[in-house]
């Protein structure tokens, strides 16, 4: 028996020409993915040594971004205050987002009837394919009148007073804030964890559930020890994602963060700036080549960003996934 | 016997059968292990199954099934594929109705009880009644120690870890997996082999004592030395509770079970029981054409 399959698989690599060539085939596209991505990483390293020889580790430690040399200011390129701010809308909107889209994942796969549960979760992948400057005009239009008049001093009113709570709603509310940027993105990066994480749920076998069903668990239980910990490596790979759409997003953040990288400070009432946007607004202002390369450098450290955070993100499933074999009663 | 036993089946002729088809097969096998009277003996409780009719939706998949099921046995239920066997024991403890749009009417009485009297909890009952699956389906995210008190510590009910290390070392044992996996309690239940897995997921079953344990063809995922450990397992586990077993092999019917219920569907009816009986004689001397044409394989 064993030796059949054996000789079968064998048989198969060695002489099915048909075998071979779709194995070719399917290598070389794999490359060309591979290809792509070594390509813009060398693309631009070299686009961005002018400014990396210039300014070394001080470009991502450095909170002066200045363009223009004049008498009392020199030209400096630091990115900091553009790291803070992306790093911070991303992990508030994927602190909003997560959440909310895990909630209804469960709901839609395991609580609602199926009349209702495949409408609503159709119009919730319809908000995926909104483009992200619709996103932003709408932030911009409603959310930010909305934030300003009424979220952000609500916020104030019941967090201002806590001490450590407090220094994150201090000063006016400007309504065009990192914690505005963070809520656009958490509306932008949700239907993708949902979708995904409804995805990861459904697939969750039937002998899983029947299994904790049989031995008298509730449907919380159900939920909460079969369900969950079966898909929690799945969840997490949806949420970031997530997290990586947030990460590298624009238009949406550009509109309504206000655009200001003056000051890193605990207030996520304060105007910022992330990555994105200020590759988005100062490339065609980039008319020295020092500059030029800044903002290329700002690409290549967006991409950086964005790699610790999956690397960060493998480390944590793994982690999870391997605790929980030795973890005992 | 359970003292309900007897006044629903309503029989002691048909009783002193079983026995006999009992130590019959005993013999068979060569052994006498088992203490087959059940007298005095705690044997898990009866099963009385009454008008029993299941549904998908629209689609009815059994029809008016009338069973009584013994305790200190092992009852099993065999027939052609889309007879309803699955359908039948998950029937018992109230699994059916968790697959969308499947319902039953009827009635299953359990130790005298109706498990679908309207004020019957699913959750308490499926407690008291063990399940084992076609596929082993231990927990891959918990370990063998935690897979055995999953549901011991289920509905916040909270023991001592001593007590948790008692159960799990008696489960085990029961399911003669303790000398295999003694030494590696806390890896993952998924490391084991399927056979391994089979018997965990027993010792899961039986680890929150129920009063029956139901198999739905747990040895169909397995190979042939594993299907014989677990064979072997429903002897020693069949004086301490009540067993119901579907199988789709019918050696396996012949050897572990002392009971056998066939059951068919057809052009004219969906699934139903045809016969059941003593093992033997269900299998030596059927009463009906169907039985003897499925048992000689001219049919299903």
């Amino acid at each position: 028996m064993s030796r059949s399959i054996f000789s079968r698989r064998g048989a198969a690599r060695a002489a099915d020409p048909g075998d071979r060539v779709f194995a070719a085939l399917v290598a070389a596209m794999s490359s060309v993915v591979i290809l792509l991505v070594v390509g813009f990483v060398v693309l631009l390293t070299i686009d961005s040594m002018p400014s990396i020889k210039r300014f070394g580790l001080g470009f991502l430690s450095g909170s002066i971004w200045n363009p223009v040399e004049t008498e009392i200011n020199h030209l400096n390129f630091g990115a900091l205050p553009y790291i803070f701010g992306t790093v911070v809308t991303s992990v508030i909107a994927l602190v909003i987002a997560t959440p909310l889209a895990l909630g209804s994942a469960i709901f839609v796969s395991e609580y609602a009837p199926s009349w209702l549960g495949k409408p609503v979760s159709f119009i919730i992948e319809l908000l995926v394919a909104i483009p992200s400057v619709a996103y932003g005009i709408w932030g911009l239009f409603v959310l930010v009148p909305l934030m300003r008049g009424t979220v952000e001093p609500f916020l104030q009113q019941i967090l201002g007073h806590i001490p450590i709570l407090g220094a994150l709603v201090d000063g006016p509310p400007f309504g065009q804030d990192l914690l505005t940027g963070g809520v656009v993105l958490s509306i932008m990066i949700l239907p993708t964890i949902l979708s995904l994480s409804r995805e990861i749920i459904a697939q969750v076998p039937r002998l899983q559930k029947e299994g904790m069903l049989a031995l008298g668990a509730t449907r919380w239980e159900v939920l909460s020890q079969a369900i969950l910990p079966y898909a929690r490596g799945g969840i997490i790979g949806a949420a970031m994602l997530g997290l990586a759409r947030a990460i590298g997003e624009t238009m949406a953040v550009t509109m309504v963060i206000g655009n200001s990288s003056t000051k890193i400070g605990a207030s996520l009432f304060t105007p910022g700036y992330t990555i994105a946007s200020a590759i988005a607004n100062q490339f065609t202002e980039a008319d020295s080549e020092i500059y030029f390369s800044a903002i290329v450098e700002l690409g290549l450290v967006l991409l950086l960003v964005a790699s610790v955070f999956n690397i960060a993100s493998r480390f944590l499933v793994s982690r999870l996934t391997r605790r929980t074999g030795a973890n005992n009663a | 016997m359970s003292p309900n036993d007897g006044q629903a089946t309503g029989a002691p002729a048909s009783e002193g059968r079983m026995m006999r088809s009992l130590s019959d097969v005993i013999q068979d096998r060569g052994s006498a292990a088992v203490a087959a009277d059940g007298s005095g003996a705690d044997v898990g409780k009866g099963i009385q199954i009454r008008k029993l009719s299941a549904y998908y939706g629209t689609h009815q998949a059994l029809e008016n099934i009338d069973f009584d099921i013994n305790p200190g046995v092992v009852t099993a239920i065999i027939g052609p594929s889309g007879c309803g066997k699955s359908t039948m024991i998950r029937c018992l403890n109230r699994m059916h109705e968790v697959i969308r749009g499947a319902s039953v009417t009827g009635s299953v009485l359990v130790d005298g009880k109706d498990i679908y009297a309207s004020d019957a909890n699913p959750t308490r009952i499926r407690r008291n009644i063990g399940m084992v699956f076609q596929k082993p389906n231990p927990f891959p995210t918990r370990s063998i120690y935690e897979n055995v008190i999953t549901g011991l510590k289920l509905n916040l009910k909270r023991k001592s870890k001593r007590e948790y290390d008692e159960v799990v070392e008696k489960s085990l044992r029961a399911v003669a997996l303790w000398d295999e996996v003694k030494d590696k309690l806390h890896d993952s239940g998924t490391a084991l082999s399927g056979g391994q897995q089979q018997r965990l997921c027993i010792a899961r079953a039986i680890a929150i004592e129920p009063e029956i344990l139901l198999l739905d063809e747990p040895a169909s995922a397995l190979d042939p030395t594993a299907t014989m450990k677990i064979e072997d397992l429903l002897f020693e586990l069949k004086t301490r509770y009540t067993i119901v077993l579907v199988t789709h092999n019918m050696q396996q019917a012949a050897r572990a079970s002392d009971i056998t219920a066939f059951f068919i569907a057809d052009e004219r009816h969906v699934g139903h029981l045809v016969e059941s009986g003593p093992t033997r004689q269900i299998f030596m001397t059927p009463s009906d054409k169907r039985t003897e044409d499925y048992i000689s394989g001219r049919l299903g």
